[in-house]
Formats: C-alpha cells, structure tokens, sequence
C-alpha cells in the first residue's frame, strides 16, 4: 500500500489527545468596520502582524471581491495564546474599530457587554442617500452612546488630511485605538514598518501619531 | 485589493510569519517544487497565482478561463513537472471536462486543482459544494483548516498525486482562502523533473483505452481508501465523548472553539471517507455530530455506511457559512443570548466607484429601458438601483448566448424588442467570444456592448490576453478586441466613449433600428487599477436648482442637502473622480471642475 511520509512527523493516525485542551482559548477580538476603498485591511494586518511579533497566535479574517466596491467592510482579528476561528460571533467583541459611523452602528451586537468603541464620525452616504431614495439618519450617535459605554468619537478624516492624505486615516485609526490594544507600543510601531509600504511609512507614522494624540 | 506580494519578499527572511490560506498555498507550492501554475481570477482564489506571479523559475498564467487553466496544468504534469490549476466553485464547472477525464489518464508529475468555494456568497453567484466534483471523478480531496495546513495540505497533495497517479482537489472556502494565520516556513524542494509521458494506452483517450483506465479509476479508489484509513491528514481529538464531532476544513475551528473538550475526528481528507476510522471513532462516542458547510457532503455518506448521525444537517443550515456561535447553539439547540442589531439602519450595498466607465453606459440603458442580459464582472452593479439596467446575470459569458436566445424566442412571440448584452473584456474572453461566434452563425440580432476598461476588475485588477501583459508583469501581445468580433463577421462593429452620454444615446438609438448583430465596444480604462485620478467637480449653488436629474448617475460623491426651496446637490471632493456623468445629466449646467 501507498503511503505518506508523515505529517507533523507524528505516527498516523494521529492522536492529538490533549494538546489543546487546557489551553487559555482567552482571546482578544477585534472587529474593524468601514466603507470599502478606506483602508480597513491595512489596520487589521498591522494589529495581526503586532500580535505574532509579540509572540501571540492570531488570525485575522476580511473579505475580498464584491464587497469592496464601496460597500460595507468588516475585517476581524483575534489572538491570544490559541486561536480556533478565525471570525467574531456576535456579543464576543473587545474593541470595535468604525472607520464611518454607520458601520460602527452596524456591528454594535457584535460587542461584549463592556467592550469599547472607537470611531471616526465622519458619515459617508450610501448610495441611496446619494440618490435621494434615504436619508443618512441624524441619531447615529445617539445609538451608539445608547448602547456602549467606552466609546471615543472623533474626526479621523481631519486627522489624516492633516497628516496629508485622506487614505492615512487607518493609520490615524490605529493610533487612537492605541490605549485599547493589549499589546506592546513599539511592537506595534514595528509592526507599522514591516507592513507599510517604505514609500509612504513617513506619512502614515505622522498619521498614526495624530491618532494616538487625539486620544491621550 | 491589488496583491503587493510584501508577504511573500519578507517571508524569505522570516521563518514565521502570517499568511492567508491563499499565500501559504503559494509558499506550499514553491516549497513542493512546483513548477506551472495556471489560474483564471476568481474571488476568493484570486491570490494563489498573484502570489506565484512574483517567484522566479515558476511559470504562473493567467488562463483564458479555468478550463484552459487546468489544461494548461495537464500539459504541465504531462511534461513531467509539479503542476497546479486554481479557481473558484464555479469555475471548476468550466473545468470539469477535463478535470472528468484526466482522471482516467492520471498524471506524470503531481497535479493539483485547487478550489476555492464562497459559503455566504460574499462575491459569487451560487453557493455549490466542489467536493461533489471529488466524488464524481473519484479522485481525492482534501480540505485544509488553517493557513499552516493549506501549506502542508498541498505538499501531501502532490505526493499523494504522484503516489497514486491521479489528480487531486485542494478544496478551501472563503474563510480558509481569505483568513490569515500563522504559518512556518520551510525549505524548498526541488524534485528532479520526470521528463515527457509517453503512454498510449494511458494517455490517449479512445474508447479501447479509456475501458481500461476506467477499471484502474475504480481499482484506485479503493487503494485511496485504505490509505485514507492510516493518513495523518485525517486527525483524532480524544476528549469528552458525550457527544463526538466529525468535521472537516473550517467548520473544525467553529466546533473546537464551540466544544472545546469534545472528541473530534478531523477529516483532512473529505474524499474518500477513512470508513473504518469513522467507525472507530462513532462507536467511541454517545452521540455523533457531523458539522460540515453547504451540503450534508460527510454526512450522507457516513449514514450509507449504516452509521447513526444524530446531529446534522437536520439542525445545521444548507445556506451560508458558520460561526463558532451557530454551531454552539444549533448543536446543543438552545439559542444563545443575544444582543438585537440595530434596527432599520441603512444598507450599504457596493456600488460603481466614483470615476467608473460603466456609470455612464448604465445611465443610458435605464434611461432607455433597454432588456439588458448581463454578466459576471463590476458591471453587475448595473442592475442595482438607481439603474436598475440588467436584467439577468447567470454565469460568465452567458450575457451574450442568452442575449440570443432571447432575441429568437421574442421575435417567435412577435415581440419587436432588442435585447443588449453587456460584458467585460477579461469575461468575454473568457467564454463570451463563443456566444458571438454562435449568435453571428445562427442570424441572431442583438446589440452586443464590451466595456474593456483594461484589466479584471472585480477581482482586484489582474493581466488577461487583452492588457498587453502576462501575469508577471511582462509585455505580452495584446489581443485587438475590435478586430476579433470582426472577423468573427460580427456586422458592425463600433467603438464608444462610455462617458458621453449624449453619443451613447444616439449610437443606441442607432443600433436598435439597424439590423445586428452589432458590437459597441468602450475602451476606457478601470479607475481603480490604473489609479486615473482626475479634478473633482463642484456644484454652482447659485444655478443649481434641486433637480436631482444628476443623482440618476448613482454615484456616492453626490449628495442631495433639502436646504431652502429648492434643495441642492452637493459633490464630495475627496471622493469624486472628475468623471462628469453627473455634469452631463445637469439641467442647468451648475456642474464645473473646480
């Protein structure tokens, strides 16, 4: 009979018995909502990346294709000592990242009773608002303070044409979600010059530190 | 998303790092000594080939559709190389003719098909399962969890490929394919070449020889099931055993992290069953759960065998993908408390970027009310309000062939109504290039439009026979779309600027009158891939007068403020693209570049 060589260079069939068992499942979920073509993706690599250079199992969950044509994005990432799925169920979240405050409103269900909101309250119209078919409701943050109690408002937009560019607001993004991640500062700036493309590191370190300033 | 292949450079470097299921398919590849990788763009495979586009010494294509991809692939493993065909669900339909007879032939070097399945739909147009394309070739397929495993997942496929000389199906889904984890990296292998086949009864398919390879099809299977029963692929989690979980690929991760203490046989190979193991492993446990997304695939097959599952599809849905949440409240049936959503918020469907070449096509064939048959690409978004313009969209090429039949069956009806086919350049390539020749032979009359903005948009931007670059980024002849539909005998053949719409009108009022089949062909190029930024436009508020006629150009830099008597329309700078639609729909010409 054929075979094949080993995987993981244990005898077959393996029996993983009690590897994962005991285990701290405890992780840190993050959800990262916004419009597509905002830069959502480029937060959640840095935050993963962040984690396995601290030494963390993450992973890290987006949607490509369709979505991103100026609809609803919503990246998901999480890590802890081991992590099995690689999405966030509803009432499992630490940390809500909106890019846009209907996004932000859109996940609230997805929060633990004491998890944190952070988000940029600059509104961007569907396409029915652009039609004149809806209205942007005017009570968006009404909701949200209605449901979350750690919640950071502010105008990220502002803060990345500031720094230069309106693209480097998942940079201002992440620096205003600073205090919220439990993980190491200088990892993260590490982690910002792995995953930054070096042409535009320097705009997007001044954009994150306009975040991070915003918030302290 | 434009894939920059950062991941990969960095990860020559660093032994652990984080990849997508697509990317540690890459690495997989180049780890195994692959050699052909052939692929046609299709969410949520698109990143595999991407990836293997930017590695010297392996040659990566982008096929003209899957079924030349796997091909391609065939050729490849025939020549005595490691070879590897990708795509999504639904191109493996396109690829099943070949896929249903190499089979028979079997390989020389390892073959690979790898298919990427889209449960939830996220940018597909059905919800279909390929492991029943494993079963119906009775040809192996596994199904890796994690980025870590599609690693080594396709490095045991091409042994077990060679072990076995048949192809073998590397099946993800979205949340495989898209998720990232991490993954350690490993040296690269460097199989020595096996050089050409040459095997006539093997090899050439006539019927005396295929009545042969038939009988070794069969014989196969059930040398693959006996290996299937010690292979490490297939994994056991000894743990509770009130009840027992028979999973495979990402539905595992739901259920560990549901059950975390349950008993768990992990199935790595979805086909063919290790039916001895299931039997150890039901009979080891009270109750047998069977968690697996879209079709109860395992599962009927586990109940053929004679085997009680008491936990199945009977609870767990058919439609859509999982969560740990749905799997924790389904299996144990009792629904989990749960924050309600927000209520009544609005909906965010994706919509034409601002800038995009079809806005303007689209305004003119809602404004005309034109029957449009449509296709798979971003001008799909045609058919969503404010345009509403398509009218049907069922599989790649299909806009064009449908388009003719219905020309036919309306004209049987006596019905005087011409239907428009709209296509992309990269799907009319694709399969839509037959439609025409079909409806060109058979006297068809309808108005055939290809908007080729230069690239495969939908899918993030990729190189097809018409960019006039390969996949690597390399100058390549670049097909003349114009010139093919003429000699194809196509009766007129026009080009169009899909901007001015004032043309457009007239160039379809035109078309209808005349007798077809015509072809319209918009060279404009896609916004988003070329990076075309062009000066945004501002609104007079002195002239402008509410008239809203410029919000039917549905695009989301517009919007309406019901300030004053009239209201007016206000353009946002930061997202406008300067295309002018809107302007051009102005009544009052209160539109100008800023």
């Amino acid at each position: 009979m054929f075979d094949l060589p080993a995987i993981r260079g244990s005898p077959r069939p393996m029996i993983l018995g009690h590897l994962f068992r005991g285990v701290n499942v405890n992780v840190f979920n993050i959800l990262i909502s916004g419009v597509g073509g905002q830069g959502v993706l480029l937060t959640s690599k840095i935050i993963a990346e962040a984690a396995l250079l601290q030494g963390l199992d993450v992973k890290q969950s987006e949607v490509h294709g369709m979505a991103q044509r100026g609809g609803s994005v919503l990246s998901q990432v999480r890590f802890g000592e081991k992590v099995f799925s690689p999405i966030v169920s509803e009432g499992e979240a630490d940390l809500l990242i909106g890019f846009e405050p209907l996004e932000t409103a859109r996940y609230l269900h997805y929060l633990k009773d004491d998890g944190a909101v952070i988000y940029n309250t600059r509104p961007i119209g569907t396409i029915g608002v652009s039609i004149a078919a809806e209205k942007y409701p005017a009570d968006i943050e009404d909701i949200i303070k209605s449901r979350v109690k750690t919640i950071l408002p502010f105008d990220g937009t502002q803060l990345a044409v500031s720094a230069g560019d309106k693209r480097t607001l998942n940079l201002v993004m992440l620096g205003a979600a600073l205090r919220f991640l439990p993980l190491k500062e200088s990892i993260i700036i590490d982690a910002i010059v792995n995953t930054v493309p070096k042409k535009v590191l320097e705009i997007n370190q001044k954009a994150f530190a306009a975040g991070k300033a915003r918030v302290s | 998303m434009r894939h920059d292949g950062s991941h990969y450079m960095r990860s020559i470097f660093l032994k652990k790092t984080i990849l997508s299921g697509n990317e540690a398919i890459a690495r997989g590849f180049i780890e195994a000594g692959g050699k052909i990788a052939a692929a046609y763009p299709g969410t949520p495979s698109t990143e595999v080939l991407e990836t293997l586009s930017q590695v010297e010494g392996i040659h990566a294509e982008w096929s003209v559709n899957e079924k030349v991809a796997l091909e391609v692939a065939i050729g490849g493993a025939l020549s005595g190389v490691r070879s590897l065909a990708c795509m999504k669900h639904v191109g493996v339909n396109v690829a099943a003719d070949p896929l249903m007879t190499v089979a028979y032939t079997g390989i020389n070097a390892g073959l690979v098909l790898m298919a990427a399945d889209d449960p939830g739909m996220f940018s597909s147009q059905n919800e279909q399962d390929t492991r029943h394309f494993a079963r119906l070739g009775k040809i192996p397929c596994l199904e890796p969890a994690d980025s870590a495993e599609s690693k080594q997942y396709i490095k045991a496929a091409f042994e077990l490929s060679e072990s076995f000389d048949t192809p073998v199906i590397l099946r993800t889904t979205t949340r495989i394919s898209h998720c990232k984890s991490v993954v350690t990296l490993d040296a690269a292998e460097s199989p020595a070449g096996r050089g050409l086949a040459r095997d006539f009864g093997k090899y050439v398919m006539l019927p005396s020889n295929a009545k042969k390879r038939h009988v070794f099809v069969e014989d196969r299977l059930v040398r693959l099931k006996a290996w299937a029963e010690t292979s490490a692929l297939n994994q056991v989690i000894d743990g509770d055993k009130e009840i027992g979980f028979i999973t495979s690929g990402i539905s595992y991760q739901y259920v560990r992290e549901a059950f975390p203490n349950a008993s768990v046989l992990k199935l790595g190979i979805s086909f063919p069953l290790s039916e001895k193991l299931i039997r150890r492993f039901s009979a080891s446990v009270k109750k047998l759960a069977v968690v697996e997304e879209l079709d109860p695939f395992l599962e009927e097959q586990i109940k053929a065998m004679g085997i009680a599952v008491h936990l199945g599809k009977n609870l767990l849905p058919s439609c859509g993908e999982f969560s740990q949440r749905l799997v924790r409240e389904k299996i144990s049936s009792s629904p989990l408390p749960m924050k309600e959503p927000v209520s009544g918020l609005l909906l965010r469907p994706p919509t034409f970027c601002p800038g995009c070449s079809h806005r303007g096509l689209f305004t003119v064939l809602a404004k005309l009310k034109l029957y449009v048959s449509g296709d798979i690409g971003c001008y799909t978004l045609g058919a969503l309000p404010p345009f509403s313009a398509m009218h049907t969209c069922i599989c790649m090429g299909a806009s064009i062939s449908a388009a003719h039949g219905m020309a036919k069956g309306l004209a049987l009806q006596g019905v005087k109504q011409k239907p428009v086919a709209v296509i992309g350049d990269s799907t009319f390539l694709h399969s839509g290039i037959t439609g025409l020749v079909n409806m060109v032979y058979n006297g068809g009359d309808a108005i055939v439009i290809i908007m080729n903005n230069d690239t495969t948009g939908m899918t993030g931007g990729q190189e097809h026979a018409g960019t006039g670059r390969s996949a690597k980024g390399t100058a390549a002849p670049r097909l003349d779309i114009a010139k093919l539909c003429q000699a194809v005998g196509a009766k007129r053949v026009r080009e169009i600027d899909s901007y001015k719409i004032k043309d457009l009108e007239k160039i379809m009022k035109e078309e209808l009158a005349d007798e077809g089949p015509s072809v319209l062909i918009s060279n404009q190029p896609c916004v988003l891939r070329y990076r075309i930024s062009k000066k945004a436009f501002a609104v007079e508020r002195k002239t402008c007068v509410g008239c809203k006629a410029c919000l039917k150009a549905g695009c989301i830099a517009l919007s309406f403020t019901p300030e004053g008597k009239t209201g007016h329309v206000e353009i946002d700078p930061l997202l406008c693209n300067g295309c002018g639609v809107c302007a051009q729909l102005c009544t009052t010409g209160s539109m100008k570049t800023m």
